[in-house]
């Protein structure tokens, strides 16, 4: 018996992702339609009687008009004509309760494709505590279909759904009673006809949310507010990730030195030790930051906040051709770029979602603090500028100024160039708020968190792995008067790239320090250590070569390492998780490419500049 | 009396949805499909409409209520309903 093809379709935020995470719990899978950015996701469930069910939870649309990349996914789905999804059997509309005027109006489009179709009127607690009463059976009885009533996010409140997907396919009817004029004015006009008939009580705007909202959009107070939450949401990534990450970091090391200890100094070692376990440690180490960033976000989300966030920060995204729900996303990139491109997924516009998202590793994230740091500590002078300010203090300011700045203009640049199209509109409802409900926070938490480990992990455990052979093969000869790495394939890139960065500044010992740098920005202060011989642990190293770099840099050159730092893409955790998130190795290119020749166009202007002030 | 429109009223004033003009919106790529658009999320003739809150930058976006529900949408867009009189 093969299983029935289930798809849930409504509205944006009617409780699709919702009910479908309660119908089929863990057993779902997580996947990209091929060639475009929309996931799909997709799962199983038996019922009672034992029947298989496959479920496809696909993107909200308001309508058959799509507009959207995800949206046309939908439509082509449910009119059979995808190129690769099967038309699904029996389509389960999810409505919401509180609003069924505008809800019905899809209901009624979708009926005409002629699909058995349920009707899940959900959120049905959110309806009932706002006083909104709904006459179900008449309800069914107007519109020809079975209409379910459920909340989402309980078990127990999908309960009768799956009882009546406990049955063979055969079982269900298709809708008779097709409307010749399906244009939208006649269906919404069919819909109030149905609205006004099976709604006995209209109930009245939620109260609480309707304080809630004086003071979260409140024009003064709203934006305080907001601003108080993202310190805090800021204040707990930076104090609450270091612990774990500090863990995570040394419980490698130590396990790295455990097994050096019990393995013969051969290849096999070294490959274990400083490839394999280096390499899954680099991946782990992120995790600390992306579980905090999204138990925020995801709260934030699920109370319905969110989107009175991106009602304040509107006006000033729209500046640079954004939409408000970009700002978090790019918010969180200050902290890490990884859950910024990763919380990107809430831009419905596949144009904006992909121009926020190239422009998020432009956000100073905290890798960079260590080069920053040491090329602060050992190259500018603490003397104090303007009376009150250190001069140590404006060029950490001018860096991060510096990354925000260059991030609108290739913002303003790509919306009128590659990522250009139809202006979009804000236009959306703000939902009612809501207390979170914890299983639903962990259960997305949990997707996020898997989707990392999955997708980009792996690619960053490859480069790793890979980074470890360049810099290790092939061995120094016996009479070598360099460090190991000038010898190796990693020395042959940096000192064949050498004269490529001369205008810079940079010198050879730069030019391959930056080949094992491209794994992760603070690696490039290892990386110095290592060509410049240095011995000792991570805090020695980063000593001692403040000390070297100071009698051995120019200054020139030191401005324009610390320029080149604000742009180059030297992390592949990110350019693995932007791969992800948009499904194209062409926009990974892309990011990469423009941010290298953004890094050595401004830093080869430092460099040169700098020398001509000096001289 | 001249006609209004939903960019023009202010918090806590009251009205009722007439109709849509999206030759207002300058973007015509935009405007083409923006009273679909408007219609599918909520916005309907004969409907009553308050503005509850307005954005802190230049008072936009804003947001209205209709019915139960709460509606953000940006001044551009609002400037494409015209407004009845308040019966
Ligand atoms: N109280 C309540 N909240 C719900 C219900 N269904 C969904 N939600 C919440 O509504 C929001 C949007 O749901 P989601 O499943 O993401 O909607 P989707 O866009 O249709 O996939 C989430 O914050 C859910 O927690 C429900 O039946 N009752
Ligand atoms: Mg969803």
């Amino acid at each position: 018996m093969t299983a029935l093809r289930v798809a849930l379709i409504g509205a944006p935020n009617s409780g699709k992702s919702s009910l479908f995470n309660t119908l089929t719990g863990s057993h779902q899978k997580v996947a990209n339609y091929p060639g475009v950015t929309v996931e799909r996701r997709s799962g199983t469930m038996t019922t009672e009687g034992g029947h298989e069910v496959k479920i496809l939870d696909l993107p909200g649309i308001y309508s058959l008009n799509d507009r959207s990349l995800d949206e046309k996914v939908s439509r082509e789905i449910i009119t059979g004509v995808h190129e690769m999804e099967k038309q699904p059997e029996v389509l389960v509309c999810v409505i919401n309760a509180s609003n069924i005027r505008v809800h019905l109006r899809l209901v009624l489009e979708l009926k005409t494709l002629g699909l058995p179709m349920i009707v899940a009127l959900n959120m049905h607690d959110l309806a009932a505590r706002d006083g909104i009463e709904i006459d179900v059976s008449r309800l069914s009885e107007e519109l020809g279909l079975p209409v379910i009533t459920t909340i989402a996010v309980r078990r127990s409140g999908v309960e009768a759904l799956k009882e009546f997907l406990d049955r063979d396919a055969s079982a269900y009817t298709k809708p008779m009673g097709i409307k010749s004029d399906t244009s939208t004015r006649a269906l919404q006009k069919e819909a109030g006809r149905i609205t006004s008939l099976v709604q006995v009580s209209e109930g009245g705007h939620h109260k609480m949310t309707r304080i809630l909202d004086s003071v979260a959009l409140h024009p003064v107070i709203g934006p305080i507010l907001f601003f108080v939450i993202l310190f805090f949401m800021f204040q707990a990534v930076f104090s609450w990730a270091e612990t774990p990450m500090d863990l995570i970091e040394g419980s490698f090391v130590a396990l790295g030195e455990l097994i050096g200890e019990n393995l013969p100094d051969n290849w096999l070692r070294s490959f274990i030790q400083d490839g394999l376990i280096a390499g899954v440690g680099s991946v782990l180490v992120f995790l600390p930051q992306i579980i905090i960033l999204f138990l925020f976000i995801l709260t934030l989300e699920a109370s319905g906040y969110m989107a009175r966030a991106a009602f304040i920060m509107d006006k000033l995204m729209a500046k640079v051709g954004l939409n408000g729900r970009a700002f978090i996303p790019l918010l969180s990139s200050f902290a890490c770029a990884i859950p910024g491109i990763m919380a990107t997924r809430t831009i419905a516009n596949h144009r904006d979602r992909i121009t926020t998202i190239m422009i998020a590793p432009l956000m100073t994230c905290s890798a960079r603090l260590p080069v920053y740091t040491l090329m602060i500590a050992a190259f500018i002078p603490n003397k104090p500028v303007l009376g009150y300010f250190g001069l140590q203090g404006v060029v950490f300011f001018t860096l991060y100024l510096a990354g925000i700045i260059s991030a609108i203009i290739v913002a303003a640049v790509m919306k009128k160039t590659i990522t250009k199209g139809t202006l979009q509109p804000f236009l959306m409802e703000l939902p009612k708020y809501q207390m979170p409900r914890l299983n639903h926070v962990l259960l997305e938490l949990w997707q996020r968190v898997r989707a990392f480990l999955r997708r980009a992990g792996t690619i960053i455990l490859y480069a790793a792995i890979a980074l470890w052979a360049l810099t290790l093969y092939p061995f120094a000869p016996k009479d070598a008067t360099e460090p190991d790495i000038y010898y190796s394939f990693a020395g042959m890139i940096g000192r064949a790239l050498q004269p490529i960065f001369a205008p810079l500044g940079f010198n050879w010992e730069i030019s391959i320090a930056l080949v094992p740098g491209m794994a992760a920005r603070e690696v490039a202060v290892s990386a110095l250590g290592t060509v410049y011989a240095l011995q000792g642990d991570e805090d020695q190293v980063a000593q001692s070569l403040s000390t070297v770099l100071q009698n051995s840099w120019p200054l020139p050159t030191a401005l324009a390492f610390l320029a080149w730092y604000i742009y180059a893409p030297q992390c592949l955790a990110t350019l693995a998780t932007a791969r992800r998130e948009t499904n194209s190795w062409r926009w990974t290119a892309f990011m990469a490419g423009y941010l290298f020749a953004l890094a050595y166009l401004v830093a080869m202007i430092v460099n040169i500049s700098a020398k001509a002030l000096m001289a | 009396m001249m006609t209004r429109y939903l960019s023009e009223l202010n918090i806590g004033e009251t009205s009722i949805i007439a109709g849509f003009d999206t030759s207002r919106v300058k973007d015509k790529e935009f405007a083409a499909d923006l009273e679909d658009r408007l219609l599918e999320i909520g916005f309907e003739e004969g409907l009553s409409i308050e503005v509850l809150h307005q954005g802190p930058i230049g008072g936009d976006p804003i947001a209205v209520k209709i019915g139960t529900m709460t509606i953000a949408l940006r001044k551009m867009e609002a400037a494409a309903i015209i407004l009845g009189e308040q019966q």
